[in-house]
């Protein structure tokens, strides 16, 4: 048995511990908003929070994460009100939708680090993640516009 | 039946209600409650408004004036959209055609993705048809509501029908007012008959208050809470997974023995099936069964199979490409498109001068995020239950039924969010293997998820090409003729070659490989030869591809008339404006493509206006290069006018495209945020295609099969994309692939206006550049 803490809740799970925890968390935990996309930590769709860290969960062996906290998609804000959630809406980022899982939980745990990005750092960061209907440029205005929100500014949205 | 404009006919059978069967249909599986001893399907994702894809259920009373939709007692309209939802909001466009032509307030519209039964005729998303069919067809349908709406009020007020408004889903006139719920509690009856529906009036443009107007998509929540429900969340009690094995070739090879000693270590396996296909769509298949996707993927590894390998494990990209060229030299091949006189012959003989280039593209794969994958069972009622995202039920349908042995009442498919069409899931191949698994289990429920390099393995890509491309001209240097040849794997050929059309010598032909060599310049006699390349589709199932044939053809055609306008020393513009003519064949017909070429030399105009083309002022190694297209078919032109600035870096080869512009005349524009995010996601597609993406076939399969190696378009070389639209008020047509086909031709000429080198090979790499640097 493994346990750890999912969205605040603990869950023990009997699996192999070589299991990749994206498929714990999809399978075993029934939480299916994130989402395998290529099993080699290359294209971010798999993105969850281990530890508040941007954490790719295919490739990350559930036995890494004994007693740590995770946050999915599904944990990021109790009401989907998390303001990369809102800017992600305002701006009508999504197209298939299959990405954003992951974007999102990338960009949240990014403008926890760096609250204030430049253009550049949002690219160098985001990047990792893949958007196959190449809605980039959505994502970073939305990333720009969450920035602003949890940084207090007001925007004219 | 045997021209295009036939062919396209077949395709849009629902746009005029022809074709729409009315025969008994399935029960709405997809949303049956349990049975019990039966598995219990979670829903599909059948309304994307909601969390957990529930569709809303009519209250009391309630009246479908067309199957397209229902209004309940509480005023509710519930609108049933037979597309795929991958993307392009598809459902909120369908249904706000709908709500405004009916008169209904937004606010009470819900929309529900139906599952296959008959009854919805041919279902088929791409094409980018979805909206230009529907306009119509949904238009109609609100209608009806509106006018037996307005009937039944001036029934129970005792006045004139025609003296009362139906607006924001109320019935005013005579100093009363009714509600839609109001009314239909009261009990509605009337129904319409095909031609009763025809001759209904519709609202002119300018009554029109929903279409045009933003909205937010009502599935764009749901993508950013993780509840949006996609083909690979589908779930039933009780379900193994399947992890294939798939041969070494697409076609033809053969299993001699499996061996799965080593994988009964692995918990939860439980055995390995060798797949029997009586459809032949995954011949030589072997399916590994376990209690979770990751012991059935680690067991997969472990399970050893001997093949049979069939003689395409010898085919390489070279030998496609000689074969194409093979094909392209013998003027006997091929299917001539009707260009008018195709005669060009005895022009070339005369021409004072002629020109001539060879473009070639390199496989391109789908690489759609969502790997394929598909959960198949068989239900209390007997029915097997196909639970997958897909584009084209009526085409997998079939395989289906072949594969599982039953009827058309046999089967169905239920929608789900698809992480990504592009065309991918238009070949519904993938759901074979998942219905054969089931099958051989009894009717066990069993979910098969292609891991990321299987699904590259088993794509049907864009085939490569080969085109050889022809011009003539006379003493004064003007055009006289010109001469395409345009070989490929042919989609349609491989998958539904009853749908080929022929050509003008009688010969079929798939459009989707040969749109785009059929342009609406006028250069005299014209000959277009669309030629299917067999050792392409024995090799591998070629696939359509978003934007298909034109986000090829057209990178040969633009590059090819820039050429073309250097050779005679004019600009590139003036010298596309100069053969736009709005005359004869290029006069255009109502109501699809009125205007005709005059409309395309409108928006090259606009674009190269707004881009600065010609005027701006660039640092060196930098421009600007134009295209122009008219989307996806002569049938249903978007026009299309491309720019693209890039620069060059003349010491690496790197080409960085620093922004791209578009001008679009689509008609009337239906959803104006959804339509903005088509073209932008399109054009970058384009972009990704001209310099980042392509792989090639090795010993009969695809090179690349992940992300190490096939490099799709990131954030980081994402270009700022200005996208302006035509005012028009003519028939909507396609948005989701016309975006693509300009970009790569526009950034050719780009290149070669700012270093003087002209790139004949999708993709352009850096090498690629560099080479024809030094060469030039």
């Amino acid at each position: 048995m493994i346990e750890f803490t999912i969205n605040g809740r603990a869950v023990s799970v009997d699996v192999e511990p070589d299991t990749p925890l994206l498929w714990v968390i999809r399978d075993e935990i029934a939480l299916t908003g994130t989402k395998y996309g290529c099993g080699i930590g290359l294209c971010g769709a798999c993105t969850v929070h281990v530890g508040g860290r941007a954490t790719r969960s295919c490739i990350t062996p559930v036995s890494d994460v004994a007693g740590v906290e995770i946050t999915t998609i599904e944990g990021l804000d109790p009401k989907g009100e998390h303001p990369v959630q809102q800017a992600w809406r305002h701006l009508r980022v999504p197209q298939c939708g299959y990405c954003q899982s992951g974007q999102i939980m990338q960009a949240a745990a990014f403008l926890k680090d760096i609250p204030n990005p430049t253009d550049d750092d949002i690219d160098a960061v985001m990047t990792g993640n893949l958007c196959r209907c190449m809605t980039y440029n959505r994502i970073r205005a939305a990333v720009r516009e969450a920035a602003a929100t949890l940084r207090g500014e007001a925007t004219n949205g | 039946m045997a021209d295009e404009s036939a062919f396209r006919t077949r395709f849009r059978g629902a746009r005029s209600g022809e074709g729409l069967s009315r025969r008994g249909f399935l029960v709405t599986m997809c949303a049956a409650g349990a049975v019990f001893g039966f598995p219990r399907a979670g829903f599909a994702a059948m309304d994307p408004a909601v969390p957990d894809g529930v569709p809303v259920e009519a209250v009391g009373a309630r009246y479908e004036p067309a199957i397209w939709y229902w209004i309940d007692q509480r005023g509710k309209v519930n609108v049933n959209i037979i597309r795929a939802e991958m993307g392009q909001h598809v459902g909120t466009a369908i249904a706000r055609i709908l709500a405004d032509e009916l008169g209904a307030k937004w606010d009470d519209v819900s929309i529900e993705h139906v599952d296959s039964a008959a009854k919805w005729g041919l279902m088929v998303t791409g094409g980018s048809w979805s909206v230009w069919q529907s306009w119509p067809v949904y238009r109609q349908a609100g209608a009806a509501g509106r006018v037996a709406l307005a009937q039944k009020a001036a029934e129970l007020w005792g006045v004139d029908a025609a003296s009362l408004t139906v607006a924001d889903g109320v019935v005013t006139g005579a100093g009363r007012s009714a509600s839609f719920g109001e009314l239909v509690a009261q009990g509605i009856t009337r129904s319409f008959t095909e031609a009763e529906l025809k001759a209904l009036p519709l609202k002119p443009h300018s009554e029109l208050t929903l279409v045009g107007k933003d909205v937010t998509a009502l599935d764009i929540a749901g993508k950013t809470t993780g509840q949006a429900i996609f083909g690979i969340d589908a779930r039933v009690e009780g379900m193994v997974h399947g992890a294939p094995l798939l041969p070494p070739t697409r076609y033809g090879s053969e299993i001699i023995r499996i061996d799965d000693s080593a994988a009964k270590a692995v918990k939860g396996y439980r055995q390995t099936l060798k797949l029997d296909d009586p459809s032949g769509t995954v011949p030589g298949w072997a399916m590994v069964i376990a209690d979770s996707y990751w012991a059935a993927h680690k067991a997969a590894r472990l399970v050893k199979v001997e093949w049979k390998a069939s003689d395409a494990a010898r085919v390489g990209e070279a030998d496609i490409q000689a074969r194409s060229r093979e094909l392209i030299a013998d003027a006997s091949k091929g299917a001539l498109l009707d260009t008018g006189d195709t005669d060009v012959d005895p022009v070339f003989a005369r021409a004072a001068d002629t020109l001539e280039a060879e473009y070639t593209t390199a496989t391109v794969l789908h690489f759609q995020l969502e790997p394929v994958n598909a959960l198949a069972f068989r239900n209390a009622e007997g029915v097997w239950e196909l639970h997958t995202g897909n584009q084209w039920q009526s085409l997998a349908l079939p395989w289906l039924q072949k594969a599982l042995g039953v009827d058309e009442n046999g089967v169905v498919m239920c929608s789900y969010m698809l992480g990504g069409g592009f065309g991918r899931r238009l070949n519904g191949d993938y759901a074979v293997p998942a219905a054969l698994a089931s099958k051989a289990l009894g009717g066990i429920p069993v979910k098969v998820v292609a891991t990321r390099p299987d699904d590259a393995k088993f794509d049907s890509p864009r085939s490569p090409s080969v085109q050889r491309l022809r011009m003539a001209f006379d003493t004064g240097k003007n055009v006289i003729a010109m001469d395409t040849a345009v070989a490929s794997g042919w989609p349609t050929k491989v998958m539904l070659p009853a749908f080929m059309p022929k050509g003008v010598n009688g010969e079929p032909y798939d459009p989707f490989a040969s749109d785009g060599a059929d342009h609406w310049y006028s250069v005299g006699a014209q000959r277009a030869r669309a030629i299917s390349n067999d050792l392409a589709e024995s090799t591998f199932r070629p696939g359509w591809l978003r934007s298909v044939s034109p986000g090829w053809i057209n990178w040969a055609v633009e590059s090819f008339m820039h050429e073309a306008a250097v050779k005679v020393g004019q600009d590139p513009v003036r010298f596309r404006l100069d053969h736009l003519k709005a005359e004869g064949r290029n006069a255009g017909t109502a109501p699809d493509s009125v205007g005709g070429a005059s409309r395309q030399a409108h928006v090259l105009s606009r674009v190269a206006e707004l881009s600065g083309y010609g005027k701006a002022t660039l640092p060196a190694d930098t421009a600007i290069g134009i295209a122009t297209t008219y989307g996806q078919a002569r049938t249903m032109p978007t026009w299309v006018g491309g720019a693209a600035q890039v620069h060059v870096n003349r010491q690496t080869g790197f080409v960085d495209v620093q922004k791209i512009w578009l001008v679009v005349d689509c008609g009337t524009v239906v959803d104006p945020d959804g339509a903005h995010a088509q073209c932008e996601g399109a054009a970058l597609w384009g972009l990704s295609m001209a310099l980042f993406e392509g792989t090639e076939f090795e010993n009969g399969l695809v090179r690349d099969r992940n992300l190490d190696s096939y490099t799709p378009l990131r954030m980081i070389d994402t270009p700022e994309v200005v996208v302006e639209f035509v005012e028009s008020a003519e028939v909507p047509v396609g948005l989701g692939e016309p975006g693509t086909t300009v970009v790569a031709p526009a950034i050719g000429n780009a290149i070669f206006e700012a270093v003087g080198v002209r790139l004949r090979h999708l993709p352009i790499t850096p090498e690629a550049v560099l080479a024809a640097l030094k060469a030039g």
